[in-house]
């Protein structure tokens, strides 16, 4: 084969990236922005009446900050960093290119008709959006779009990969584009409840189809699909830490067999794993609890494995640049690349999310802190920094690539890296301790009739780290708005794809093939959600009403 | 290509203790929840939650005592308060929260008591804790549960145990 056969032109595939991003950098510009407002609310500075005009209340802004964050940025930014990956690293176009742009306007377009009622205050539900409160069908029926569209990229994904198949019978598949597919695959599966709920339960009712609900049924629905989700959040990131961060650190991925293991268990275990979010729920019995807080230590073995993986990697960046010692090595990771850095300050805040959630697993521990300020602490550190401030580091050499333009700024994009860890670590840490003493999420503290004494010295904290967290984001969105439109000098970037120091060749067929591991994914699921499921479907009157109570 | 047996060892040096942690862990909690006997809430029925205010005991929200030191609370939540809202017990009692919501979602947390349940429509929340020392002990709504949901709120009074009893104290010292 020569090199022109193994590199065809992927412009359009770039156009369609490029697309999702800006979608995806403009959802998280508006969910951020409100985060400042939440953070100094905390302190007792209400900000709220400037917003008026648009926002209507605290709890108006919380749910664009939840579902703009975590469900709109992360979905489409996954999306299109993964399509891009996956015909990057397999060196061929998309499998159908029409159909990969009726999905983008698919999910946009499911985007939309779900932001008009949200923005109008008529969908204030949060982004959990449990019944019986009852938004307009809108929001609703514009989500479910949203994840069918997700299929349809599972469905791109697919296709492509068998298109290559059939052109290279024998070989390994590439790691990225391997471990794309297992990421839409495994969100394909955990999507079905919350398909389920949206579609027999949520959509119907807010049409005024049926006349109750059940706010039971409908959690268990929606954390079926609730925690696999931050898997899907997750493993884009993590492919970023497998497959391109060794290279931009100067080593060798530090086993390829090794990252297939635990994508494959992520695949298996990332859905039977839910009742962890419903300790605390009347209405499911305890063994049942106990049985998914096993699967829950379960997942933590393959994110264990990525964890002394990417440190063995990041290890054989630092020693290839000439550091030594059992630690020494760390500073001489490339820390003046704006991306190495960002990514490198997210795991290390994700070190300490990995350690929270242990706990919050922790069956009994979880009564300490369900629904409090902790856990805000913990997932602030999780998607809000693992994954966010990942993606960022990854714009920072994928923005480029796409505009052909240099990175604007390479020293702002290192003050806001780590501006975002400073600040990120204050917020962080001062939500942890308040929620050990008690304080509840999603509550509009500042107006509060009970704050307690004790939480009155950290609530600054919140608005302080906060602050920063919100400079660092328009540093930002600052910096990659100057790279597309003002920054003259042109880019020469590869997609920095790493090599492995034990390559596919070592990884057992048994790691290539896909029956098996997906058979074993539905039996656990199986054994883990039919008995409730099917207790609850059979048994449960749908009789509760709407609410609006906003 | 042949592989190295150091990567190989490397490897398995990595996966041993990913397998210990989670394991070791299970086992800790495990042993903690069954030896310490800490309960999760459970499957205690249901309610029509359309008829919450006429199911007993919804329908006589309050606090009873039930045995010697110990009460049950029949407590209803709904938007933006708990009935009961003030509970009154003397310290030393084990008090058995038995609660329902009439309308959304709402939660109780009684933090300085361990107390943390969903207050779910047409569930039956069932949790039971002990008040040892004197004080006042806020409960709150720790589920978003509309405009006012900060304002949710109540407290356990837990008093000194009994004159009485303290008396008996006194003239036995
Ligand atoms: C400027 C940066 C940010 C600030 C200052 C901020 C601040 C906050 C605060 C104070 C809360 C707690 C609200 C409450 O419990 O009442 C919150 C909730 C939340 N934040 Fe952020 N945040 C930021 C960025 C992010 C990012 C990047 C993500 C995810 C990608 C994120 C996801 C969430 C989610 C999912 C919630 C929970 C919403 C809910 O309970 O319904 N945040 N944020
Ligand atoms: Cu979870
Ligand atoms: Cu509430």
């Amino acid at each position: 084969m020569t090199e022109a056969d193994a590199a065809p032109d992927l412009t359009p595939e770039n156009r369609l990236t490029a697309a999702y991003l800006v979608v995806a950098l403009v959802s998280l510009f508006v969910g951020v922005s409100l985060g400042l407002f939440q953070a100094l609310e905390h302190a007792g500075i209400d900000l709220y009446p400037w917003l008026l005009p648009i926002i209507k209340s605290y709890y108006h802004g919380l749910s664009l900050h939840g579902v703009l964050n975590v469900l709109v940025f992360t979905t489409f930014f996954i999306s299109g960093f993964l399509q891009f990956i996956t015909a990057r690293s397999l060196r061929i176009p998309l499998w159908n290119r029409g159909l990969a742009w009726a999905t983008f306007w698919l999910m946009t377009g499911g985007l939309i008709l779900a932001a008009v009622p949200l923005v109008g205050n008529a969908a204030t539900v949060l982004f959990t959006f449990y019944p019986p409160m009852k938004a307009h069908w809108a929001f609703y029926v514009g989500l479910t779009l949203v994840v069918v569209a997700t299929w349809l990229v599972t469905l791109t994904l697919v296709c492509t990969y068998r298109a290559w198949r059939a052109r290279n019978p024998e070989v390994r598949t590439p790691l990225p584009a391997w471990m794309a597919l297992v990421t839409f695959v495994m969100w394909t599966i955990a999507s079905l409840g919350l398909a389920a709920e949206m579609l027999f339960m949520m959509i119907p009712w807010s049409l005024g189809m049926v006349a109750g609900t059940d706010a039971l049924v409908a959690r268990v629905l929606f954390w079926y699909t609730g925690h696999p989700i931050v898997y899907f959040w997750l493993l884009p990131a993590y492919i970023s830490w497998y497959t391109l961060v060794p290279r931009q650190a100067g080593g060798k991925l530090f086993s390829d067999p090794l990252a297939r293991v635990s994508f494959l268990l992520f695949l298996v275990l990332s859905t039977p794993v839910g009742f962890h979010h419903q300790f605390t729920d009347p209405g499911i019995g305890q063994g049942w609890k106990l049985l998914h807080a096993f699967f829950t230590f379960g997942v933590f073995f393959p994110s264990l494995l990525t964890f002394f993986s990417i440190v063995a990697s990041l290890e054989n960046g630092g020693r290839a640049r000439g550091g030594r010692g059992w630690v020494a090595w760390f500073g001489k990771l490339p820390w003046g690349d704006p991306s190495l850095a960002a990514q490198v300050l997210s795991m290390i805040l994700f070190a300490f999310g990995g350690i929270g959630g242990l706990i919050n697993a922790s069956f009994t521990m979880n009564l300490v802190i369900h629904n409090t300020a902790w856990i805000v602490g913990h997932f602030h550190l999780t998607v809000g920094t693992a994954v966010a401030l990942t993606f960022m580091g990854i714009t920072y050499w994928l923005v480029p690539f796409l505009t052909g333009h240099q990175l604007w700024s390479r020293r702002l994009g290192l003050a806001q890296a780590w501006l975002w860890f400073i600040g990120m670590a204050i917020m962080s840490h001062a939500q942890h301790r308040l929620g050990l003493m008690g304080m509840p999420r999603r509550t509009m503290i500042g107006a509060a009739p009970y704050v307690q004494p004790e939480w009155r010295s950290l609530l600054p904290f919140v608005a302080i780290g906060g602050t920063m967290l919100f400079v660092s984001a328009m540093l930002y969105f600052a910096n990659m708005l100057l790279t597309a439109v003002a920054s003259r000098e042109a880019a020469v970037i590869e997609v920095p794809f790493a090599e492995a120091l034990s390559g596919p060749e070592h990884a057992p067929v048994i790691l290539d093939r896909w029956r098996p591991w997906l058979v074993l994914a539905v039996a656990l699921i199986a054994i883990a959600y039919g008995p409730t499921i099917i207790r609850l479907v059979t048994t449960t009157p749908f009789t509760t009403p709407g609410f609006r109570v906003w | 290509m042949r592989r190295g047996t150091t990567i190989y060892l490397y490897e398995l040096f990595w996966i041993l203790p990913s397998i210990a942690i989670p394991v070791g862990m299970l086992v800790a909690l495990v042993v903690f929840t069954f030896g310490a006997g800490v309960h999760l809430p459970g499957d205690h029925g249901r309610v029509e939650p359309t008829a919450v205010l006429a199911t007993p005991p919804f329908d006589q929200p309050g606090t009873v005592q039930v045995g010697p030191g110990q009460y049950e609370v029949r407590m209803v939540s709904g938007i933006w308060s708990f009935a009961p809202n003030e509970i009154r017990v003397p310290a030393g009692s084990t008090v058995t929260f038995v609660a329902a919501s009439r309308d959304v979602l709402h939660g109780l947390f009684i933090p300085r008591a361990n107390v943390n349940v969903m207050l779910i429509p047409g569930q039956v929340a069932h949790v039971t804790t002990r008040f040892d020392r004197p004080g006042e002990y806020p409960f709150f709504c720790h589920e978003y549960c509309g405009i006012a949901h900060h304002t949710m709120w109540g407290k356990v009074i837990v008093e000194p145990a009994s004159k009485a009893d303290r008396h008996d104290g006194d003239s036995a010292s």
